[in-house]
């Protein structure tokens, strides 16, 4: 009784935990529209390095994004596993990142989410936290970061 | 009356109106004695006034009035038209515009009385065209008295409302008015004899004059003129504090009055004028006179004063609630139309329903592909008649530019003519509304840029007058419109000068430029050439948003320019959004559309013609000499195709241009629906203009040609 009137009076938000590479990385569930299997992807040509190329998601045309690209990982292997998130950050607006497994859904509170204390010269970081999960850390994706036109390759 | 509902008809029949007004204003300036287009003005003001007054907005209603009654005079030959005259006409329409727009934004026509175009009217109508504003009252009061006279004969001095008995509770009201310096007139309204609802009319005046005043008695009574038990004129006793006329305008407002009759009561008069009754008829009369009129006269008044009140607040809160505009987009459509679509949707069920009954069944495959067909063919026709609905002619847009130019005449100070033709080509009702300002920008450009000054014209030997031409014509799957000037051309040395200045580009880079990559330069963002910025032009802000306006609507724009001689802006649109007819291609394993609207031919060439000028590909078609472009290097893909084959080469075309795409396959031809690629990805080339979604789910991007040539 005691511990849920405790956990109670906490905001907890959803996470869908993805990984990339070995690192567990966590996105806000809200935003959240939907999740698809790795697919044939449209590549479009001059377009930032980053961007896989363009699905076609119930009809409409949505870009994709390599996780692995925009941060400057090694590029993806699609295996049995990777999957496509796609994201409304905005209204009208998808955009889908490719990681390479969804893992599951976690429920965090305030209190096992840590600030990320940003470095100010090296500010190509997409993460604004880090929240513990039982004995795993997971990254807590900035979508607004992470979508936004910054190159860094 | 809930008037909301009709706003849309209302604001549409007053654009029409207003561009009447404009055309035939326009002409009249040329031709002041042209009876047709002063009947025509008179009868759009007339309308106007008319539609005005029903929805209950009064500003628009009183200045359409005033406008009205000018062009009455002008018809009965009292006054003549001049520039002036025409001028300030020019400046109530845009009075009115705004009034326009006021309401189609928050229903509300705003409280710009637009006095000072209101007496300039007035001026005009007492035969004062200097112009100097003639705000006194004595003025359109002495004007409209002798047209009442003529028309009512001798009876002048006298109207009907001297005949009015006073009673006891009407002379009290009256002195103590007069106490109060309030002023007390006496009028008699006649209203027209083809009306029809005189009644209504009748209590439209008294409305009108509850605003101003109070109604102290009438003859007949309130209530008798409600039940519509009177001839064609009825008179009051009305105290204000108004001035004669305004009461008079007021009274004019209505519709389907004729003319009105009005006075300073001389209360002696009045007084020997009750007593003699009072004498008279004191016993049948006197009782019960005053008590049907006072009782009817003020719920009447009652009446009338909540419900504007309401109205006004509704409207306030619908101002409130929303700042969007109040009335949607809309187009008119033939009825005609409509009812091919509505043919063609009956066409798809029975297409629908074949299909299913084919899927039940356990027949053959015969039949299935004539099905195919066959809801192909309705498809297709749907889509056209969709389209054909929403295109509309661009006359609506280009119907201000005489207007325009005209203005920018005066200011400029240079004479110009403006030449259109093509008004009635169609376009996508949704790339009309855009046009607007890109093709105004080109026009005002011409005008203040391109065209010389006076002097200089005469120097070089041309007409006074500068000419400019819009022209509007459909070629191919593109609606090309085209601004041309017979002005100064474009000096690209100047340009390159003012680049070198800014910093745009170096020296030694300006060496090196083309006249088409100097030409290029004017459509950067922030850069005017004019040497004097003026309110027509030159404030830097132009040519880039034209060029990103049309860009947006899927269109491009070029300039040819010779200096001294003029220049043409060349504005190429397509003819519809949304679904094109493409051509599919296959490119290093990609497919790939390319609207079919700008592709000429296909050839098949052989890899020994490609000959080299100047180190390009070019192939010598039929005597034409075409540079290639190889596809799958500008995708960045390796080609696909045997290099011993033959190769595909689609000749596309941009205006006169021409260029050779080589593709490995051709897929075929297919109607495909546009999509954005969305707002995240940024092509920098402008080379994939869209993408569509193939009938496998797969996603296929679409070329745009245009970029490439």
């Amino acid at each position: 009784m005691d511990a849920l009137n405790i956990a109670r009076e906490y905001d907890t938000i959803q996470y869908i935990v993805i990984k990339i590479g070995e690192e567990q990385y966590g996105i806000d569930i809200s935003f959240i529209d939907n999740i698809v299997r790795m697919q044939s992807i449209t590549r479009v040509p001059h377009v930032q390095p980053y961007f896989a190329g363009v699905i076609n998601i119930r009809g409409e045309v949505v870009p994709v994004m390599s996780l692995r690209l925009k941060m400057g990982l090694e590029a993806d292997e699609y295996t049995n596993k990777t999957r496509i998130i796609i994201v409304k950050f905005e209204s009208n607006a998808s955009i889908g990142l490719i990681v390479d497994e969804v893992k599951e859904v976690v429920t965090l509170d305030e209190r096992s989410i840590d600030e990320v204390i940003r470095d100010s010269k090296v500010d190509d970081t997409y993460i604004n936290g880090i929240g513990k999960n039982g004995d795993t850390l997971i990254s807590l994706l900035d979508l607004n970061t992470v979508i936004s036109d910054k190159d860094n390759s | 009356m809930d008037v909301s509902q009709y706003l849309g008809i209302f604001l549409d029949e007053t654009n029409e109106h207003l561009q009447t007004l404009s055309d035939q204003l326009m002409i009249l300036e040329n031709e002041p004695e042209n009876e047709d287009t002063i009947n025509e003005i008179f009868r759009a003001a007339h309308s106007l006034k008319g539609m005005a007054g029903t929805m209950g907005y009064k500003r628009m209603q009183n200045l359409t009035h005033d406008m009205e009654n000018v062009f009455s005079e002008v018809r009965n030959g009292k006054i003549k038209v001049d520039g002036h005259m025409v001028d300030i006409l020019f400046q109530a329409l845009d009075a009115l515009e705004e009034y326009r727009e006021n309401i189609s934004e928050n229903q509300d026509e705003g409280t710009n009385d637009n006095a000072p175009i209101i007496n300039a009217l007035q001026a005009i109508l007492n035969g004062d065209s200097a112009g100097a504003a003639a705000p006194e009252a004595e003025k359109p009061a002495e004007e409209k008295a002798p047209e009442g006279a003529a028309a009512e004969g001798g009876s002048a001095d006298g109207g009907k409302w001297n005949d009015i008995v006073l009673h006891e509770p009407e002379q009290h009201v009256i002195a103590e008015a007069i106490k109060n310096n309030s002023k007390v007139y006496g009028f008699t309204v006649f209203i027209q004899e083809t009306c029809i609802l005189k009644a209504a009319r009748a209590f439209l005046v008294f409305k009108a004059l509850e605003e101003l005043g109070e109604v102290i008695i009438s003859e007949p009574s309130v209530q008798d003129i409600e039940d519509e038990k009177f001839d064609f004129d009825f008179s009051l006793y009305f105290v204000t504090d108004s001035p004669i006329d305004k009461v008079k305008e007021a009274i004019l407002s209505v519709s389907e009055i004729d003319h009105v009759l009005g006075d300073v009561i001389d209360m002696d008069k009045a007084k020997i004028a009750k007593e003699e009754d009072e004498e008279e008829e004191e016993a049948p009369a006197a009782e019960p006179a005053p008590e049907s009129t006072a009782p009817a006269a003020t719920p009447a008044a009652t009446s009338a004063a909540p419900a504007p009140a309401a109205k006004e607040t509704k409207s306030d809160s619908k101002k409130g609630a929303s700042n969007k505009p109040a009335v949607n987009r809309t187009v008119r459509v033939d009825i005609e139309k409509l009812d091919v679509l509505m043919n063609l949707v009956s066409e798809l069920i029975i297409a629908k329903n074949s299909l299913v009954s084919f899927a039940t069944s356990e027949n053959s495959h015969s039949g299935f592909n004539e099905q195919i067909e066959y809801l192909e063919s309705v498809t297709t026709n749907l889509h056209e008649s969709v389209m054909k609905v929403r295109m509309v002619p661009i006359e609506s847009v280009v119907n201000k530019f005489p207007r325009m130019i005209r203005d920018l005449s005066k200011k400029l100070n240079k004479q110009m003519e403006l030449h259109m033709t093509g008004e009635e080509t169609e376009l996508d009702r949704t790339v009309v509304d855009e046009i607007g300002d890109p093709l105004m920008h080109l026009l005002r450009n011409s005008a203040d840029h391109g065209l010389e000054s006076l002097e200089v014209r005469r120097e070089r030997g041309k007409s006074e007058v500068g000419q400019i031409f819009l022209d509007a014509y459909q070629d191919g799957n593109n609606v090309v419109i085209e601004v041309r000037d017979d002005g100064n051309g474009i000096d690209t040395e100047a340009v390159k000068k003012k680049a070198i200045e800014r910093g745009t580009i170096t020296p030694e880079q300006g060496e090196t430029m083309s006249e088409k990559d100097i030409i290029d330069l004017l459509f950067l963002p922030s850069f005017s050439t004019a040497k004097v910025v003026s309110d027509v032009s030159g404030r830097g802000v132009g040519l880039d948003v034209v060029r990103s306006k049309i860009g947006a609507l899927g269109g491009d724009v070029s300039v040819k320019t010779k200096l001294g001689e003029g220049s043409t802006w060349t504005i190429r649109l397509p003819l519809t959004l949304a679904i094109i007819q493409a051509l599919m291609v296959v490119v290093g394993g990609e497919k790939y559309a390319i609207s079919l609207g700008s592709i000429q031919t296909i050839e098949d060439v052989a890899e020994e013609d490609i000959k080299y000028v100047e180190n390009r590909e070019v192939i010598n078609l039929r005597d034409t000499v075409i540079p290639i472009i190889r596809l799958n290097e500008v995708l960045g893909v390796e080609s696909g195709r045997d290099a011993n084959a033959n190769m595909v080469v689609i000749i596309v075309k941009k205006g006169d241009q021409l260029a050779g795409l080589v593709v490995d396959e051709l897929i075929g031809q297919q109607e495909i629906v546009i999509k954005s690629l969305g707002k995240y990805i940024n092509c920098t080339s402008r080379l994939i203009s869209g993408a569509t979604i193939l009938g496998d789910g797969e996603v296929a991007l679409i070329l745009d040609a245009n970029v490439l040539i």
